[in-house]
């Protein structure tokens, strides 16, 4: 009963999504704006990636309403998951010696990679988050092969905090720099392709690259806690 | 070119049923997992190098992961 | 031919969209109801994606001298899209964490057997 109500509702959803869809061509150049955007955004931001200089410069306020979505997402999800009883360790059996070496070889390896997504992000495809959330996946296969070595909390909560901080902070300071807004571009642009150019763009990557790493894992740690 | 690419939708609407059907919680995540996948793929073929590298990184990898903890504390199968 | 190249896109993302939403109103388990919100969002981001390309673009980024010359596809779609594939982790995340709750206080996670949640 459920399934054919379901489908005859999506079906007639569906018909009047196809009619509108003739309104919008595949391949047609659809707003003026984005065609701004590329033709004036090497010169105006000094970033070599266009997506990068929207995301940061043009819309970071948008970023920021992001990054404290994840923020109190994670906020939410450590409240909600919190116990208050001490529970015994179970005993867990640790990992045979190759996949412990093996996870512990290729851990700052994936760090690294991590790390170099978000520096360089204003120079080519990649940027805070896709680090991050890179960085968070080297501590998940910390979680997977090590089994029993947990990260350090008090570390974590700390270069979460920085990262968010670091965000605001240089936002405020592009007011303070007379006459100009919340989170402008007010250090020197550089020279294109090199990695010490594109204004606050790079600092403000870092931090968020940094903030997210150490917030998704700190999910996935809240997440594998005291499952048995 | 269009004939891959329309391979690639077909296999992601296949992989979307499969979602649907399992009844095996832990299959039906890696269903969804292959979803992402091939979505990482079709942003990069619409020219989108950013978006592919972040559904490939968030999407396929640490959603699968946090459903696959969550299915280990609570129960495998459907019914 | 022609107009297979003209809407496959859409047809892919609009059937992702439609799975999703009938795994959501359909089935009874709260974790399946979650995956098909994770592919519900994964439908939507790609045809955001899929309406801010032009016809023989290629990527917004300069770093390659020799292709300068060539139209680029619009950058903020893309932009909006970064964002959202974000968010919708966060929303799985909380999503996930109230159902392990739900299923500590009520034993299961029969959405017609947890007594509030009646369609």
């Amino acid at each position: 009963m459920r399934s054919i109500v379901s489908l005859v509702a999506l079906a007639v959803i569906g018909a009047g999504i196809a009619v509108s869809l003739d309104e919008i061509p595949f391949g047609a150049v659809k707003s003026r704006v984005g065609g701004h955007y590329v033709d004036l955004g090497r010169e105006q931001t000094g970033a070599s990636n266009i997506v990068t200089a929207v995301v940061v410069n043009y819309r970071g306020f948008d970023t920021l309403g992001e990054v404290t979505v994840l923020f109190v997402a994670a906020m939410g999800l450590g409240a909600v998951l919190a116990t208050r009883r001490n529970k015994q360790k179970p005993d867990i059996e640790s990992a045979s010696l190759v996949l412990y070496t093996g996870c512990r070889f290729l851990f700052p390896l994936i760090l690294l990679f991590g790390a170099y997504i978000f520096i360089n992000g204003h120079l080519t495809p990649g940027g805070g988050f896709q680090g991050g959330a890179v960085v968070a996946s080297a501590f998940v296969l910390v979680y997977l092969g090590c089994r029993g070595k947990k990260i350090n909390e008090t570390g974590s909560k700390l270069v979460e905090s920085a990262g968010g901080l670091i965000f605001i902070l240089v936002g405020f300071a592009g007011l303070a720099v007379g006459g100009h807004y919340f989170l402008s571009n007010y250090l020197p642009r550089g020279e294109l392709n090199t990695l010490f150019s594109a204004g606050v763009i790079p600092i403000i990557y870092i931090a968020i690259g940094l903030k997210v790493g150490s917030e998704l894992a700190g999910v996935i740690d809240r997440l594998v806690e005291e499952s048995t | 070119m269009i004939l891959v690419v329309t391979l690639f939708i077909l296999l992601m609407l296949a992989a979307a049923l499969a979602a649907l059907v399992f009844k095996d919680l832990m299959s039906a995540v890696i269903a969804a997992c292959m979803v992402s996948l091939i979505a990482s793929i079709l942003f990069y073929l619409l020219q989108a190098p950013d978006v592919a590298m972040a559904e490939a990184s968030i999407g396929a990898a640490l959603v699968t992961a946090i459903f696959i903890v969550a299915i280990r504390r609570t129960e495998r199968y459907e019914e | 031919m022609n107009w297979l190249q003209d809407t496959v896109y859409y047809i892919g993302a609009f059937g992702l969209v439609f799975i999703g939403l009938f795994v959501m109103l359909v089935k009874r388990n709260l974790i399946k109801v979650i995956i098909g919100l994770s592919i519900l969002e994964t439908g939507v981001n790609l045809f955001l994606v899929s309406v801010g390309y032009i016809s023989r673009g290629t990527a917004p980024i300069f770093s390659n001298p020799l292709v300068e010359t060539r139209t680029r596809v619009d950058p903020v779609p893309q932009a909006l899209v970064l964002t959202a594939i974000v968010i919708g982790v966060a929303v799985l995340a909380l999503a996930l964490s109230l159902a392990i709750r739900l299923y500590q206080h009520y034993g299961t996670l029969d959405l017609s057997k947890i007594r509030e949640q009646k369609w």
